[in-house]
C-alpha cells in the first residue's frame, strides 16, 4: 500500500479514468454502483481489480448534488432549516441545530434551558434512530436480513415519537433559530419512558445474535482496517475516527447544549476495523439513552424558545385578538429578521461524526454564503484506503460501516 | 496581541497574517503565497491534526467587507478551519484569493482534503495547484459554470422534462 507523507490518501488512489486504465488484462477496472443496492444510496465506486482482490477503489460522488448550499442562500433564516434538514436524512435533527446554533451565534442569542434540554432529549433520541437504522443495513449489507427487520422495529418506536413532536417522521423543521418549534406533547413522558425500555431491549438482541456470532465476526474482524493517523489526515471523525483508539466526541471535547450537565461515556475502540465500528455505534445507543433518562428527570420547566420578539413569533393565541401581533407574525415568517454581519463556524457530534455549518451573514435576512461540513463526506474518503488489499464482498461490509448518507455527502 | 496563543504564533511565523477574532472564533488571515505554509506551521508545530473543513465564499458582492487592516480584499475567500485534538483548540485561516487565481493544494499535509478542493473547485471555480485530480465532483463534467459564484443564476439552465411539451 502506497501512503504519502500525512498518511491515507496517495495521489495514485485518485486517477482511476481511461487515462489510467490497465493495459495487461491482469487487473480490470469496474464499477460498483451507483445503482447497487449495498450502496446506501447513489454512491458510485471504482474499483481496480486483481481477480478478488481490490488494488484501488475511488468513491465518485454528486448523483444525490441538489445544490442545497445554494438555495441556502434564498432562504431566509426562518426557512433555512427545512432546507438543512434534508442533507443527512438519518439525522435531520442535527442538521437543524448546528444551522439554529450557527445563527443563534450570530445574533448573541441565550437560550432559555428547556428549550436547550429538549434539544438535547430529541437529539440523542435521533441518533438512537440513526444508530438503528445503521444496524438494520449493516446486517442486511453483511447477508443477516432479519436484522433489517430488528432494527426497523426498534427505530419505528423512535420515530413515531419524533411524528408526535414534530408532525413528520423525518425532516422535521423542529429546531429553528430561537429554539424548538413546538413544547414536547402532553404525555411525552411516558413515550420516552417506553422507548428506554423497549429499545435496550433489542440491543441485547442484536448484541446475541451478532457479536458472539461466528459468521459475523468471520466477515468483520480485522477487515477494513484504519489508523488514528490515517483517519486523522483524511478529515474522518464519529464511530471511524473512535474506533481506531481515539476517545473524540465533541460533545465531551468541546461541550454544546448542556452536554457538560449529563453524564455519560464517549466509546471507544483499538482496532480500528469493521466490527469495531458495528460495535461502537452499538453501544452508543445505550449511552444516548443514558442521556435521554436523564433529560426525562432532569427536563427543566420554562420557555420552549426564547422570547426574543426579534426572531420569535407571537403566541397562536395573540394572533386571533391582536391586529399587531398579526402583523408581527407575518414579517417573520415572510420577510425574517436581519442577523449582524459576520461569518461564524458552529460544529456538533453527529451520529456520523463533526457536522459543521460554516455561515457568513451580509447583515441582510438571508445567508450570503451557507456551507455544511458533512461528516459523511469527508468519511467518505476513508474507503479507498480501508478496501485497498481487501475483497470485493468485503468492500460492501466496508461501506457499510462507513455508514455514508448520500444526501450529506452530495448536498 | 491576539489572545490566542496559535494565533500570534502564526502571525510572526508567517510574513502578512493578520489574526482577528470573529464571534469568539481565532481567524487568521493568511497571504495566498503563504497558505500552504501556514497550515504546515500548524501541522508540525502546533499540534494541529485535522482539516476539519475546507470551503470558499464567492465576495463578488461584498466588495466593501469589513476585513482587518492590511488584509487585501479579492473577490474569492478560501476557508479552512483546523483542529488540534491534543490542545483540544480550533482555528480558522481565511485566504484571499483573485477570479481565476490558484492557492496551494493542502492535499499533501491533509489528504482529506481531496473532495473539499474539489469541490470548491467545482463550485466556484477556484483552482488548487498541486491538487493531484482537481476534477469536476458534484456537477456533471460537461457542466459550464460554476454555480456558487454569484454572477452564476439559478435556474439558467432551463429543466426540460422528457415528452413534455416544447414551451411556447
Amino acid at each position: 500500500m502506497t501512503t504519502t507523507q500525512s498518511g491515507g490518501l496517495s495521489p495514485r488512489d485518485l486517477v482511476l479514468g481511461p487515462e489510467a486504465w490497465p493495459e495487461s488484462d491482469e487487473t480490470m477496472i469496474i464499477n460498483l454502483g451507483p445503482q447497487h443496492p449495498s450502496t446506501h444510496g447513489v454512491l458510485r465506486v471504482v474499483l481496480e481489480l486483481e481477480g478478488e482482490t481490490v488494488l484501488r477503489a475511488k468513491p465518485v460522488i454528486g448523483y444525490l448534488h441538489t445544490g442545497m448550499e445554494k438555495t441556502g442562500e434564498q432562504l431566509t433564516y426562518v426557512q433555512g432549516p427545512t432546507n438543512v434538514t434534508r442533507m443527512d436524512y438519518a439525522a435531520p435533527l442535527f442538521n437543524e441545530l448546528v444551522y439554529s446554533m450557527a445563527v443563534e451565534r450570530l445574533l448573541d442569542l441565550e437560550l432559555p434551558p428547556r428549550a436547550t434540554w429538549i434539544r438535547m432529549l430529541m437529539c440523542e433520541l435521533n441518533r438512537v434512530a440513526s444508530h438503528l437504522l445503521f444496524l438494520a443495513t449493516n446486517g442486511m449489507d453483511l447477508g443477516a436480513i432479519s436484522m433489517m427487520l430488528y432494527g426497523w422495529r426498534e427505530r419505528e418506536l423512535v420515530l413515531a415519537f419524533f411524528e408526535k413532536v414534530t408532525g413528520l417522521r423525518m425532516n422535521h423543521n423542529y429546531i429553528r433559530p430561537g429554539g424548538v418549534a413546538a413544547d414536547l406533547p402532553p404525555g411525552w413522558e411516558d413515550d420516552v419512558g417506553e422507548i428506554c425500555e423497549v429499545v435496550p431491549k433489542g440491543v441485547a438482541e442484536y448484541d446475541e445474535i451478532l457479536t458472539e456470532n461466528p459468521i459475523w465476526l468471520e466477515r468483520t474482524v480485522g477487515i477494513g482496517l484504519i489508523t488514528t493517523e490515517q483517519a486523522l489526515a483524511l478529515g474522518a471523525t464519529g464511530p471511524i475516527l473512535r474506533s481506531t483508539g481515539m476517545p473524540w466526541d465533541l460533545r465531551k471535547a468541546q461541550p454544546y447544549l448542556a452536554y457538560d450537565q449529563v453524564d455519560f461515556d464517549v466509546i471507544y475502540t483499538e482496532n480500528g476495523d469493521t466490527f469495531d465500528r458495528y460495535r461502537i455505534r452499538l453501544y452508543e445507543i445505550a449511552e444516548s439513552l443514558k442521556i435521554v433518562r436523564q433529560c426525562l428527570e432532569r427536563m427543566p420547566s420554562g420557555d420552549y424558545r426564547i422570547q426574543d420578539r426579534k426572531v420569535t413569533p407571537p403566541p397562536r393565541a395573540r394572533i386571533d385578538e391582536s391586529m399587531e401581533a398579526l402583523i408581527h407574525h407575518f414579517k417573520i415568517f415572510t420577510e425574517g429578521f436581519k442577523v449582524p454581519a459576520g461569518e461564524v463556524y458552529t460544529a456538533v457530534e453527529n451520529p456520523r461524526g463533526e457536522l459543521g455549518c460554516y455561515l457568513v451573514s451580509d447583515g441582510s435576512g438571508r445567508p450570503y454564503r451557507m456551507h455544511i461540513r458533512g461528516a459523511s463526506f469527508y468519511n467518505l474518503q476513508t474507503l479507498s484506503t480501508m478496501v485497498q488489499g481487501g475483497l470485493v464482498a468485503d468492500g460492501i461490509a466496508i461501506i457499510s460501516s462507513i455508514d455514508p448518507i448520500m444526501g450529506d455527502v452530495d448536498r | 496581541m491576539h489572545k490566542d496563543p496559535v494565533a500570534v504564533a502564526v502571525v510572526e511565523r508567517v510574513k502578512g497574517a493578520v489574526a482577528a477574532d470573529s464571534h469568539g472564533q481565532t481567524v487568521v488571515h493568511i497571504p495566498r503565497e503563504a497558505w500552504r505554509e501556514a497550515v504546515q506551521f500548524l501541522k508540525e508545530e502546533q499540534q494541529f491534526t485535522q482539516c476539519s473543513d475546507l470551503t470558499a465564499v464567492d465576495q463578488l458582492l461584498r466588495p466593501d467587507r469589513p476585513l482587518p487592516a492590511g488584509v487585501e480584499r479579492e473577490r474569492f475567500e478560501v476557508v479552512a478551519n483546523l483542529l488540534s485534538h491534543p490542545r483540544n483548540r480550533r482555528i480558522r485561516f481565511i485566504c484571499q484569493v483573485p477570479d481565476g487565481g490558484e492557492v496551494e493544494s493542502l492535499f499533501e499535509l491533509f489528504s482529506g482534503t481531496e473532495l473539499p478542493e474539489r469541490e470548491v473547485y467545482d463550485l466556484l471555480g477556484v483552482r488548487f495547484s498541486g491538487h493531484p485530480d482537481l476534477t469536476r465532483l458534484l456537477m456533471p463534467d460537461d457542466w459550464e459554470g460554476h454555480p456558487l459564484r454569484k454572477d452564476d443564476a439559478p435556474a439558467r439552465v432551463p429543466v426540460q422534462f422528457k415528452e413534455a411539451q416544447a414551451p411556447r
